[in-house]
């Protein structure tokens, strides 16, 4: 029998994690490398490499050996990540959530594109990170867990499926779809209550009007957008940049690509617009985490909105939306307005 | 609130809870004596349609889709038993303006008033859909692939149809209606209505964007698996008769 219900917000410890600023950000795109290749390049502009295409072999391929077994490891570990990687998960997301059809589709920051993009510089840590390194970030940041150790089953696993999925993308090239699309800066800027409303029009029927999703016998079912659950503050997708062209392509789940990019800016900003746990990197108060972390012009991080100052990381205040902290505190509800 | 306070209620019990919820533009379900009188007039006037039609020439529903609607699958007439209210009500208003093309659902539909639409959905839902018997040959690999991981731009169908296609409950399953167990030749019709523009794309237009990346032998995949489905056995459902 299934148990099939709306989570509520649950209060939970938040375990703050005082890091070496150089730790990594989740989700995150470094610059891909400046690296060519002839076959099948499109338009490319003046000064950069032609994107190349590349489509993953089907799952059905994975060989039935040894190193198939592995990749049917990470596989698994993809798509039901708490299951199978238990202590380094913190919330109920898996690794789908971000990187839709198990990692394989284009514009969702798929597995394919990333392998040939490791090991890169990353502005983020000032220095070049290798693809273990990179998976590790996930682990901390937008699964809210803590960094397996390099070499760990778990990183071998997610290691080789990725490699498997990309076996003949030439190394190094920029690919189509690679990352999520880049959305230029909208020109009405970006708006709670405009966000709200496409919130409320086409994400509340399975994300729910709290954010917090749908669980379905202990599993995310549709994943938590907010709130102690969902991914923290130093996950690449409270970056609104990321979150907007991730929406884009891919939201509503089956009919990407028909919000506005007005829409997704908008609905981008009102989810990242509520509390989720802490940065694992929190210097000791808000305002230092935002400047050494956040002083970039896609973070709400820091910011007040609807009079609340984000970045107390969900649990701690009371709550997971800013009109449950808000209710907390007694405080009248402020306009739907930034 | 617990998760595992919750996790203990029945599936059904929550169905029944959400539905009631999902249909708050509704009257509430009927918990004082008046109200539980007006409920089985309800029910007395939906079992006069299903089983003979209705005054104003509507044909009776049992011809069809059989008395307690558990539909008849090898003239791929499918079950309405235990679908959501909500759903159903849809259905039946989208027949009365031909927005699902179907002739003879036209002519019944457009027959009914919007009483009896609130009736005969209110009956059905409240049915127990009928058991599914396993299928002789397995579904087919593609079909077990598209249902429950999907591929590229569709989504697995369980996403929002629900584990083995028995719908999420509540809100949910009057948006994403259970479909397991409902005859393939039926599901296969939908599909490509929807991949045609036939029939209306249901909420931001997913199942008519989803239809049109399916090809034709995906379409009938992935309808056998579901029509090889269980459906759920709603054990808690009040039956209410007349």
């Amino acid at each position: 029998m299934s148990a099939i219900m709306r989570p509520r917000a649950r209060m939970r410890s938040l375990a703050m994690l005082p890091l070496a600023a150089l730790a990594l950000s989740a989700c995150e795109h470094s610059a891909p490398p400046q690296k060519n290749s002839a076959a099948s390049a499109v338009a490319a502009k003046p000064g950069k490499p032609a994107a190349v295409a590349f489509t993953p072999p089907p799952l059905h391929a994975i060989p039935d050996d040894a190193f198939g077994a592995e990749v049917r490891k990470g596989e698994a570990l993809f798509r039901n990540t708490a299951a199978h990687a238990p202590q380094y998960v913190g919330n109920t997301l898996t690794c789908q959530n971000c990187h839709l059809d198990a990692g394989r589709l284009a514009d969702s920051a798929p597995m394919w594109a990333a392998w040939v993009s490791y090991p890169a510089y990353r502005s983020k840590n000032q220095r070049v990170n290798t693809f273990q390194e990179r998976l590790q970030g996930c682990f901390k940041f937008s699964m809210n867990g803590k960094a397996p150790p390099l070499g760990a089953p778990e990183l071998v696993a997610l290691e080789a499926y990725s490699y498997w999925m990309a076996q003949g993308a030439p190394t190094g090239a920029r690919l189509i779809g690679a990352g999520y699309p880049k959305l230029a800066r909208p020109a009405q800027g970006w708006d709670y209550a405009r966000g709200e409303s496409v919130y409320r029009e086409h994400c509340a029927l399975c994300h729910a009007a709290d954010g917090q999703g749908l669980m379905v016998d202990g599993k995310a079912w549709f994943p938590p957008l907010w709130g102690p659950q969902s991914y923290n503050w130093g996950a690449g997708m409270s970056r609104l940049d990321l979150a907007a062209g991730f929406i884009k392509a891919n939201m509503p789940l089956g009919n990407g690509n028909n919000l506005s990019d007005q829409q997704a800016w908008d609905v981008a900003y009102y989810i990242d617009s509520h509390e989720r746990p802490q940065d694992p990197r929190y210097m000791g108060s808000i305002e230092a985490t935002r400047v050494a972390f956040h002083d970039g012009p896609y973070e709400t991080y820091g910011r007040t909105v609807q009079g609340h100052r984000l970045g107390a990381g969900a649990g701690v205040t009371g709550g997971s939306t800013v009109e449950h902290m808000m209710q907390a505190r007694g405080a009248a509800a402020a306009p739907l307005r930034d | 609130m617990k998760f595992t306070c919750l996790a203990s209620l029945g599936f059904a019990l929550l169905l029944t809870v959400g539905l009631a919820a999902a249909q708050s533009s509704q009257p509430a379900a009927p918990p004082a004596a008046a109200d539980a009188g007006a409920a089985a007039a309800q029910m007395a006037l939906a079992r006069q349609i299903v089983l003979h039609g209705s005054p104003q020439g509507a044909h009776a529903c049992a011809t069809c889709h059989g008395e307690q609607g558990q539909g008849r699958i090898k003239a791929a007439f499918p079950h309405l038993a235990g679908l959501p209210r909500g759903y159903l009500v849809r259905q039946l208003q989208h027949f009365d303006v031909l927005a699902r093309d179907n002739p003879s659902m036209q002519a019944i539909a457009h027959k009914l008033t919007s009483t009896q639409i609130d009736a005969l959905a209110t009956y059905f839902s409240r049915q127990v859909p009928p058991p599914i018997m396993p299928p002789a040959t397995p579904p087919p690999a593609l079909g077990t692939e598209l249902a429950l991981q999907g591929r590229n731009a569709v989504p697995a169908c369980v996403t929002c149809h629900g584990p083995g296609g028995r719908g999420l409950g509540g809100a949910l399953s009057a948006a994403f209606p259970p479909i397991a167990g409902q005859p393939a030749v039926y599901i296969e019709r939908q599909l490509k209505a929807w991949k045609q523009g036939q029939r209306p794309p249901g909420p931001d237009g997913l199942m008519g964007a989803i239809a049109k990346h399916l090809s034709v032998a995906e379409i009938t995949a992935v309808s056998q698996y579901f029509a090889a489905q269980p459906t759920l056995v709603v054990a808690s459902a009040p039956e209410v008769k007349p």
